[in-house]
């Protein structure tokens, strides 16, 4: 689009690289507020952070192979599968898809020129680094959480567990959570405040609809577990007795919380993968999403029904039998908004014209594994089934093909899908669909024997086994499934890294994809858009004619929003242009309000609650700061 | 070794004429625990496929390995009138959803097929297209979801629902501790620990509480498990059709020794439980001359930490020990019992199960050796 431009296009285009131009070097990445700049950020931390949960999970796989066992000791083996647990779901998954992902695409998709609160997204990622640091560095002290990520208690008081393992997890998740919910509610400020005039709800894309399910999900579900989080730390600090029976407290206070919470995070996990895929799958099959208002609800609709299902974590404690019935009938209800989107997905391909290039290969064997981990998921609906196989070695099995096949599958393939925009050039074809062969069969070969293994009676959890159980070779199997995805996961990595060096241009649009993100050059503009873009269509790359328009809109100035940090806000429902926002420009705050919390936190992990006080205090400091009204710029 | 389903039918047959008994110290070297005869299993096996031709046959087709090489904790091969039906309840979920996957493979095969052809007539088929996703989606399921939810969670959920008092002939109290079980036979004196008598083919009331953390007791084949919960009594169903060995193990973690808190149910004939039973009440036999300087030394060194009903060790941190000679295995299904094994458990217990409240106590040998002779003198 920028290609040719006459000379008066020219000059606007220039302005705006001058207003958006951010500093350079490493002081440039501290101080970024660009939403594509920290999504890259969230991006590369979040790969640090899936390699050691990656290590974390060979080292269990490889203490498993075999009965009997000692490569770990039992100490070690608990803190490997508790920081698998935490890594994977606080400081990858979560921070991957909403913080990178998101981030990056979001205001892309809906033409947006940032973040609706762009310092709010610069402090979210520091805050996360800092929550991932905190918690690493209880590993290295060799005090990792060693409770299991649900950490229940009485195991995880202090009579049971005295160190600081179960601080460093209580207060590395209450400090994680600030992240993720101003995260949270930027995107759904964004979404409903950014949208380029003309893009109605209906219009909007379907990843949109995904993060805005997830946002709304993560606002609410957060809390309790944040409060389960503080209970924890009064009694494990100063002596308070929330689940101690003996003075009235429950344990069961702290399962209800962390469920209540942590339902609804399996949807936050898999929701952007499915916006993933519906993005995925209508470029490659080259036609609209089948039933895309259906699918939209769904996506809305099954963050809210995932509400009403936690309890289905805990049929075994001893609910009453009115309660297992209610849950379980919620839990059974859950599945149709999930069949929607997978008939939806699949009849999306089969009625369009589906060219199975790496990213729709990934996507093919996302929907496998989501059905797989879909039907063992309603099996966990029938209570007796539930009761007899939960805390087994199937439910390891089931939950894994939904979060790394439903989950990690489709992010798999949005890393290819769209590192041409990303880094302006394609990725090595031949090999990303070789790679996605070898994940494919390793993560088949690591989870599916874990289906048959909790069968024959496997729990979860334990760090060895007797032989003569018959459960020898599926776990066998497993280990060198886990080994042969690993294989297939750095062939990935490898073939990005060098592909960003060495790979062909790719211009603004290789796969003829219909969401904005791909109107514009590759990589995109700090400003994103030189023109705010007309949009009639949720596929609006596909309507040639308001493209032209675009390109008439920048040659006349209008629209353009040349005058500073300029992009604009719509009307929530119908997406009309209702005034133009002064976006921040960049700032050292988010990262020094960031330092502080993180030194609060560390206070308070050390019990030093004065300095706790004096860190807190400086933190508001920097808030105050933060909204000191910065001098408008020309 | 995975078999088929049908090659496992009849082997097991030609063998159910002389049913094999393994006994437990043979096998016990590879620190397994199983016994049942294999007539039993080929039995379960014909009668679940003659109820279940289809998924028979997607056994053998799909899944040959589920049922092929169980230990003693299969859920799938129920000895039990409440795990049968989850295990029914199984079979039938399985099938339908290999038809729902299968269902889902094929749609995507189309796609596979149709790669790169030109589009339908009109970019769609829209209509036919919704229509599609509709019925699937969203109607198919909300039938055969409804079905499920009725069978399951209304009639399956009664057969294996914990029981009213009354329907009950027996009462066992299972405490869970780290990492053992304690077992009581309330109404007499018995107390044992990861090892549960039970009269065959009789209705047991197991009341399930723990001492310190949460615990889930769980014996596969007999029925779904409960957690025992601080400050919680949950109960469950206990029954078994016939003679023999039920493996089950703790199933929610419980701190650095979850992997080592099994259990063992005995099911006998009831004679023989009533005798097993009146000989578990009882106080232990003074010791015998052998035996003597064994509990001698078991009042200075142990005695702190176990019972031994009838002499002065009262203490309360580990199991009763008064019978421990008639116990098949020790520290929770973690070695057998026999006097090698014993004597490496009293030389180091932390080498054998790592992080067990029992501290190596730095005995002698021939302290070792008497406290064996003691020990193992404990019918």
């Amino acid at each position: 689009m920028a290609v040719a431009a006459p000379p008066r296009a020219q000059d606007r285009i220039g302005r705006l690289e001058r207003i958006w131009e951010e500093r350079p070097g490493l002081l440039g990445w501290l101080t970024t507020v660009d939403h594509k700049r920290i999504a890259l950020l969230y991006f590369f931390a979040t790969l640090v952070f899936f390699a050691a949960g990656g290590v974390e999970a060979l080292l269990i796989r490889t203490q498993l192979a075999g009965p009997d066992q000692s490569v770990v000791s039992p100490g070690t083996y608990d803190e490997l599968m508790t920081m698998h647990g935490v890594t994977m779901i606080f400081l990858f998954i979560i921070p991957i898809t909403v913080g990178a992902f998101g981030n990056y695409l979001v205001p892309l998709m809906i033409g947006a020129r940032d973040m609706a609160f762009p310092r709010l997204n610069a402090l979210s990622f520091w805050l996360f680094l800092g929550s991932g640091i905190f918690m690493y560095t209880g590993l290295a002290l060799g005090m990792a959480p060693n409770a299991g990520w649900f950490d229940y208690v009485p195991l995880a008081l202090k009579p049971y567990d005295p160190g600081l393992n179960i601080d460093f997890y209580a207060l590395g998740l209450i400090f994680n959570g600030i992240s993720s919910t101003a995260a949270a509610i930027n995107f759904i400020a964004t979404i409903f405040k950014l949208r380029a005039p003309g893009m109605s709800l209906n219009r909007m894309p379907l990843f949109c609809f995904a993060m805005l399910a997830v946002s709304f999900a993560l606002v609410f579900a957060l809390p309790a577990l944040t409060i389960d989080c503080v209970y924890l730390e009064l009694q494990r600090k100063l002596g308070f007795h929330f689940f101690d029976v003996a003075s009235g407290g429950d344990p069961l206070l702290w399962q209800h919380l962390f469920w209540i919470f942590g339902h609804p995070e399996v949807y936050i996990i898999v929701l952007p993968a499915f916006g993933i895929a519906t993005s995925i799958i209508p470029t490659f099959a080259r036609r609209r999403m089948v039933a895309f208002p259906l699918v939209a609800i769904a996506e809305l609709l099954v963050a809210f029904i995932g509400f009403g299902v936690w309890a289905h974590h805990m049929f075994a404690t001893g609910l009453a039998t009115i309660t297992l019935i209610f849950f379980a009938a919620a839990s059974m209800m859950v599945v149709i908004p999930s069949t929607i989107q997978i008939y939806a997905w699949l009849m999306t391909v089969t009625t369009g014209r589906p060219q199975f290039r790496a990213p729709l290969m990934f996507i093919g064997g996302f929907i496998l594994f989501f059905v797989i981990g879909g039907l063992s998921g309603i099996m966990f609906a029938a209570i007796p089934f539930n009761q007899a196989t939960t805390d087994t070695y199937f439910v390891v099995a089931h939950f894994h093909f939904i979060i790394f096949g439903a989950a990690v599958f489709p992010l798999l393939g949005g890393m290819y899908y769209w590192f041409p925009k990303v880094t302006g050039r394609m990725y090595h074809e031949r090999w990303a669909q070789a790679s996605f062969w070898l994940t494919f069969l390793g993560t088949s070969l690591t989870f599916f024997p874990m289906h048959i293994v909790g069968l024959l009676g496997m729990t979860r959890r334990i760090y060895t086994y007797q032989a003569g159980l018959g459960w020898d070779a599926y776990n066998l199997s497993e280990t060198v499934g886990a080994f042969i995805l690993a294989a297939g996961l750095l062939i990935i990595f490898a073939n990005l890294v060098v592909s960003a060096f060495r790979g062909a241009p790719a211009g603004p649009d290789p796969f003829y994809g219909g969401t904005l993100e791909w109107s514009i050059p590759s990589p995109p503009p700090e400003y994103n858009f030189a023109v705010i873009p007309k949009v009639s269509s949720p596929y609006p790359n596909w309507d040639r004619a308001d493209r032209e328009e675009d390109a008439r809109r920048l040659e006349q100035g209008v629209l353009v929003l040349e005058q500073g940090h300029e992009t604009p806000a719509s009307t929530v429902l119908d997406g009309r242009l209702d005034e133009v926002l002064d976006m921040p420009s960049e700032s050292p705050l988010p990262v020094a309000l960031a330092l502080c919390v993180a030194l609060v936190f560390v206070a308070l992990l050390t019990s030093h609650y004065a300095v706790a006080g004096i860190f807190g205090a400086l933190a508001v400091l920097a808030l105050g700061a933060w909204h000191w009204r910065e001098p408008a710029e020309g | 070794m995975p078999i088929s389903g049908r090659a496992r039918s009849a082997r097991a047959s030609v063998r159910a004429a002389s049913p094999e008994r393994v006994s437990l110290t043979k096998r016990a070297k590879s620190g397994a625990f199983r016994s049942r005869s294999a007539g039993d299993a080929a039995e379960v096996t014909r009668r679940r496929t003659a109820r279940l031709p289809l998924a028979a046959a997607l056994l053998v087709v799909l899944l040959p390995l589920v049922a092929g090489c169980g230990g003693n904790q299969n859920v799938l091969d129920p000895q039990s009138k409440p795990e049968r039906s989850i295990s029914h309840l199984w079979w039938i979920m399985m099938t339908g959803a290999w038809i729902g996957f299968a269902v889902i493979v094929f749609l995507l095969f189309l796609g596979w097929w149709r790669r790169n052809r030109p589009g339908l007539p009109g970019g769609g088929g829209d209509r036919a297209a919704v229509g599609i996703v509709v019925g699937f989606g969203v109607a198919v399921p909300i039938v055969v979801l409804t079905l499920l939810f009725v069978y399951s969670d209304i009639f399956v959920l009664k057969s294996t629902a914990a029981p009213s008092a009354r329907s009950t002939k027996l009462t066992i109290e299972v405490v869970g501790r780290q990492w053992f079980w304690e077992v009581r036979y309330p109404g007499t004196n018995a107390v044992t620990a990861n090892e549960i008598h039970i009269p065959v083919g009789t209705r047991i009331n197991l009341v399930g509480t723990t001492d310190d953390v949460i615990h889930s007791f769980w014996v596969p084949e007999l029925n779904r498990k409960i957690d025992l919960i601080p400050g919680r009594t949950n109960r469950i169903l206990l029954e078994a059709d016939r003679p023999g060995r039920y493996r089950g193990q703790c199933a929610e973690f419980c701190g650095l020794q979850h992997a080592h808190m099994s259990v063992l149910v005995v099911a006998q004939p009831p004679a023989q439980f009533r005798a097993w039973l009146a000989n578990m009440a009882k106080p232990a036999a003074p010791p015998s001359p052998s035996g003597r300087r064994g509990a001698q030394v078991f009042l200075a060194e142990c005695a702190g930490c176990h019972e031994i009903r009838g002499t002065k060790a009262r203490g309360e941190v580990g199991p009763d020990l008064t019978h421990l000679a008639t116990r098949e295995t020790l520290a929770a299904l973690t070695i057998p019992n026999r006097p090698n094994d014993l004597a490496d458990w009293l030389r180091d217990p932390q080498h054998v199960k790592p992080g067990s409240q029992m501290p190596a106590l730095g005995l002698s040998d021939a302290e070792i050796r008497a406290l064996v002779a003691y020990l193992e003198s404990l019918k």
